[in-house]
């Protein structure tokens, strides 16, 4: 896709407006509906066993109780999950990761799994199979698995990197970025700070729990509908894990009741699958909140140290991160991905990141918004402010001397091109927040974060009605209202009205593979389907004007959503809008349509500063968050409702993340607070209204300049609150969630201390 | 056409943080890579991404790579 | 085990169903009734999804046993439109964008129903106390309550309009 700068300066007719939502009276009225909310006749329940041990060898299953039970159609362990996934290791994770094989590897993991006739008799029949377990030694935190000594969580993993090993290990890789010479750089600067951080596990939270309804039958053909951000994804999983061919299974996206990164792999649909293939019936298969917590995909703990060397000037000479990130029980990238954000926002001469990947008992981890970037944003932003403190310069000043521009070298590797971070940066030095008075026990932090966003494989359709009305048909599922701008670029391209454009998430049979909605790029990938997909319309209504005036294309343009003839000779030609032109398609040559099937690419990436008020009450700890500011380049903002809600939503995962968020084990290896209760997000009443601030930098790479926007915002808020909390009540906390109680224990420290 | 390598890749070539391969389309400098450092193919596998002049590609190999160009190979990352 | 038979009123309509002694009414409302509006988010009362009301009492269905609502009324999200007439509140929901994938929106739109109806012109922060027991992932709340806001002030104009035009009624009955 070659980038085009005139691509970037154009009007717009209704891009840009705030136009009602196409599925919002479905959601309104609770029409909607989602992973739970489908039935099938005769449908079974399917219920899941999981391991009350955190590390544990499966000796056996005896399963031949709970079998004869009345009512139980299938019972399933890994004995019905063959490998076939010919040695791709990620997908035997996966599979394992959905069914143990032979040994349970953390609190929560699935074992067996039956369907039965209600949830009643599916309930008693998990008690009836008995698991014979012999109870391993487990580790759950990240620098204790790290020891020699450590439980080896899988014996078969050797680290890949720097060092090499051929030991078994739960390091599974070390990776490094940077560039420069990070000890001359150290040795030329006047000051110098080094910190530790670590941040604790934390889940996407959605509200909709996993959920699936899936039919197989003998002949290997099946459905599957499914709350899910990929169901093209879904479906190559499911039909390689359960050895069915891809098109002969129809995977149906439900509304999704929030993904956020955990709904980008499967962890319970192969089961349901393998059980309705076993019972020959259709499965329901919803987990409880507890198994979303324990069986499903939370972001990684870490442990960070940051080192920072710069002049008296504020010129940072120096730069270098040690990052240790949690995989859970089979390796990722994640800490990879931590190492490759950690120094992005700036213009660093020599800069190195270290990261290394860990296996621990605990769920596999899965992406969550931004992977990766907000604890290793945490640590640096957090020493950012250390340093800018002990030179005696402005924060703000600070990053803005140090800030990454366009032809910058990002640690990560690449030359930016054109970038936000300077104008959020300056957006922030000229917010009124930042005037705004404080009172006691009150502090103010800023905070800056980067995110990559992707393109990806994208298929978009777009069929005119005979009455001139617009059906478009995309692959990526809508997880936060992508629908209304889709509708907004397909009106715009066709230039006919939003309210004749309807959208739709077509599935799996009805568009070629679309990849998952993550990387921020549901609009952005979409959107350029469409907008080539409509073009390509567009030629075809061009040449049935041109038909039906008996004239050369070439002398039809396409303009206001109508075809124009061009030229002095064809004065007396009335232009023809598209619904005169559809209404005689069946005579000018069939349907009209337009399809596009590419690769979007050319993202570009993403940067927001965020500015936070807190209050903290020095007896109990507690932090209020009295004012905060999301400033975001968004490149083009198509719906800028939807807009502010990405950056609103995501700076509120930040805070709760910052604030109260954790997983808490017990020593025993098991998940404490599984459940909404003790694992507290924040709620209405903790939160303020969150102001927002969208900045336009077009990207080069779209035909719009759009950027993506829905992940980046998570990335600032815990630096943004570390620092404010410091500057409220004088204590540096290093260690997030910066919950009442440690909060309380730094500020009896420091009293004590003097 | 001087080609950064960052990440694990390094290993994978010596680890050298860049090597020399010509090339006019991704597609070209993926198989003129493992052909010329076979223990990148494990890499390829895992996924490899190239920032094309700070443009970062993941799967379209028909990508062509301009004269002068920067290029950078990176591993394949995804978000949430 | 043996059903409980149960007459209740759901959304005005008469309505009979046999469950389980031991089964919410959630799962009733979802898989005997057919009414899935309310949705299942934890099971234990913590996020508001399923939040309906029962004689006029704003209650989590996933605390409710079925039989309880014998003799009751029930008011779930599906009950709140007249007809083709949205109630204010879920016209200024999606007005204001307040919703994002839109699964705890059945519950926020009973809740904010039940504050409303007592008290019709709240703060803020009365609106972020009693809303406080809906969980919200997408939105940050800051529409949510903004909807809220513009919903409570359009009924505040109907109301009074209603209460103009019954008194033009009762003045004109009289004269």
């Amino acid at each position: 896709m070659t980038t085009d700068p005139s691509f970037t300066n154009q009007t717009f007719k209704i891009i840009g407006t705030r136009v009602p939502r196409p599925d919002g009276l479905d959601k309104v009225t609770g029409r909607a509906r989602y992973g739970a909310d489908a039935s099938a006749a005769g449908q079974l329940v399917g219920l899941i066993l999981r391991s009350p041990h955190a590390h544990a060898q499966i000796k056996k299953i005896d399963i031949s109780k709970a079998e004869k039970l009345p009512g139980v159609k299938a019972i399933i362990t890994s004995d019905d999950l063959p490998d076939l996934v010919k040695g791709k290791r990620d997908m035997l994770d996966i599979l394992e990761n959905c069914m143990a094989r032979g040994r349970a590897l953390y609190d929560g993991h699935a074992v067996a799994a039956v369907a039965a006739i209600d949830a009643e008799t599916a309930r008693q029949a998990l008690k009836l199979i008995k698991v014979e377990y012999k109870v391993l030694p487990h580790v759950t935190d990240v620098d204790e698995a790290m020891q020699d000594n450590a439980p080896v969580v899988q014996s078969w993993v050797r680290t890949t990197g720097n060092p090499e090993s051929n030991k078994p290990t739960n390091v599974c890789q070390v990776s490094q970025f940077g560039h420069g010479d990070i000890e001359a750089g150290f040795a030329e600067a006047d000051v110098i700070i080094e910190r530790s951080y670590k941040t604790e596990q934390t889940h996407q939270g959605y509200i909709e729990p996993h959920a699936c309804l899936a039919s197989v039958g003998p002949d290997g053909q099946g459905e599957l509908w499914v709350t899910t951000q990929g169901h093209y994804t879904f479906r190559t999983q499911c039909a390689q894990l359960l050895g069915m061919d891809i098109a002969k299974l129809k995977v149906t996206s439900s509304e999704i009741g929030g993904g956020f990164g955990g709904k980008t792999h499967v962890w319970m649909e192969p089961i349901a699958l393998a059980l309705s293939r076993k019972a020959n019936r259709p499965v329901k298969l919803v987990l409880t909140r507890e198994e979303v917590f324990r069986g499903t995909g939370p972001t990684c703990s870490t442990s960070i140290d940051v080192k920072i060397g710069a002049k008296r000037d504020g010129r940072i000479t120096g730069a270098l991160a040690v990052l240790r990130y949690q995989d859970g029980a089979f390796p990722g990238i994640w800490g990879m991905l931590g190492g490759m954000t950690a120094w992005a926002c700036y213009d660093l001469p020599n800069v190195k990141a270290i990261a290394y990947d860990v296996l621990v008992n605990r769920p596999k981890v899965a992406a969550y918004r931004a992977p990766s970037a907000p604890m290793a944003a945490f640590a640096v932003e957090s020493t950012m402010d250390l340093v800018a403190h002990q030179i005696g310069m402005d924060p703000v000043d600070f990053r803005l001397l140090n800030a990454a521009k366009e032809g910058t070298r990002a640690s990560y590797g690449p030359t930016y091109g054109p970038i936000g971070i300077r104008a959020t940066l300056e957006a922030v030095k000229n917010h009124p927040q930042m005037k705004a008075k404080l009172g006691p026990n009150q502090g103010r932090g800023m905070a800056c974060g980067f995110w990559f966003n992707f393109g990806g494989q994208t298929c978009a359709t777009i069929n005119i009605g005979v009455d001139g009305t617009v059906n478009v048909s995309v692959g990526t599922v809508d997880v936060g209202g992508s629908r209304a701008s889709l509708s907004l670029i397909a009106a715009e391209e066709l230039g006919v009205s939003y309210e004749s454009v309807k959208c739709t998430i077509a599935d799996t049979a009805s568009l070629g593979h679309n990849d998952t909605t993550e990387g921020s790029r549901g609009t952005f990938s979409s959107g350029m389907a469409i907008i080539f997909a409509a073009r390509n319309a567009v030629n075809e209504l061009r040449a049935r004007a041109a038909k039906t005036w008996d004239i050369p294309v070439e002398e039809v343009e396409w303009k206001d959503g109508q075809a124009c003839a061009i030229g002095m000779q064809h004065n007396n030609l009335e232009p023809l809008s598209l619904a005169k032109i559809a209404a005689k398609s069946p005579r000018t040559g069939g349907p009209i349509a337009g399809h596009n099937e590419t690769v979007a690419d050319g993202a570009g990436v993403s940067f927001a500063s965020h500015i936070c008020d807190v209050e903290v009450d020095p007896e109990t700890g507690a932090t209020k968050v009295l004012r905060y500011t999301v400033i975001q380049d968004a490149g083009k903002a198509i719906h800028p409702d939807y807009v502010e809600g990405q950056f609103q939503g995501a700076a509120a995962q930040g805070i709760g993340w910052a604030l109260n968020e954790e997983y808490v084990y017990g020593k025993d290896g098991r998940l404490q607070n599984p459940g909404f209760l003790d694992y507290r997000i924040p709620v209405c009443s903790d939160l303020p209204f969150i102001d927002t601030k969208i900045l336009e930098i077009p990207n080069p790479g779209h035909p719009y300049g759009i950027r993506g926007v829905g992940e980046t915002s998570i990335v600032p808020p815990l630096a943004a609150i570390g620092n404010a909390v410091s500057n409220a009540v004088g204590v540096r906390m290093n260690h997030v969630p910066m919950s009442p109680p440690r909060i309380l224990k730094a500020i009896k420290a420091q009293r004590a201390a003097g | 056409m001087k080609i950064a390598v960052t990440g694990l890749l390094r290993g994978a070539v010596g680890g050298a943080a860049s090597i020399d391969i010509e090339a006019a389309t991704i597609r070209e400098l993926m198989n003129k890579l493992v052909e010329r450092y076979p223990q990148t193919e494990s890499h390829l596998d895992a996924g490899i991404a190239v920032a094309i002049n700070g443009e970062i590609f993941r799967d379209n190999w028909g990508e062509p790579i301009p004269v002068g160009a920067e290029v950078v190979l990176m591993p394949r990352i995804n978000g949430g | 085990m043996s059903g409980v038979h149960v007459t209740t009123t759901i959304n005005g309509d008469a309505v009979e169903f046999v469950c389980q002694p031991g089964e919410v009414l959630l799962d009733v409302l979802r898989d005997r009734v057919g009414l899935t509006g309310a949705k299942e988010g934890c099971g234990t009362g913590d996020c508001g999804a399923c939040s309906v009301t029962v004689d006029d009492r704003l209650v989590c269905a996933c605390l409710v046993l079925g039989a309880e609502v014998e003799g009751r009324t029930v008011t779930t999200v599906e009950g709140m439109a007249s007809g083709g007439k949205l109630h204010a509140l879920q016209s200024k929901f999606i007005e204001h964008a307040a919703l994002q994938c839109g699964i705890c929106t059945p519950g926020f739109l009973v809740s904010a129903k039940a504050l409303l109806d007592r008290n019709p012109d709240p703060s803020e922060t009365q609106i972020r106390y009693a809303l406080a027991g809906n969980l919200c992932r997408c939105t940050g709340y800051d529409k949510i309550v903004r909807a809220v806001q513009a919903a409570a002030k359009e009924l505040a104009v109907d109301a009074t309009k209603a209460a103009k035009k019954s008194a033009k009624k009762a003045v004109k009955k009289s004269a």
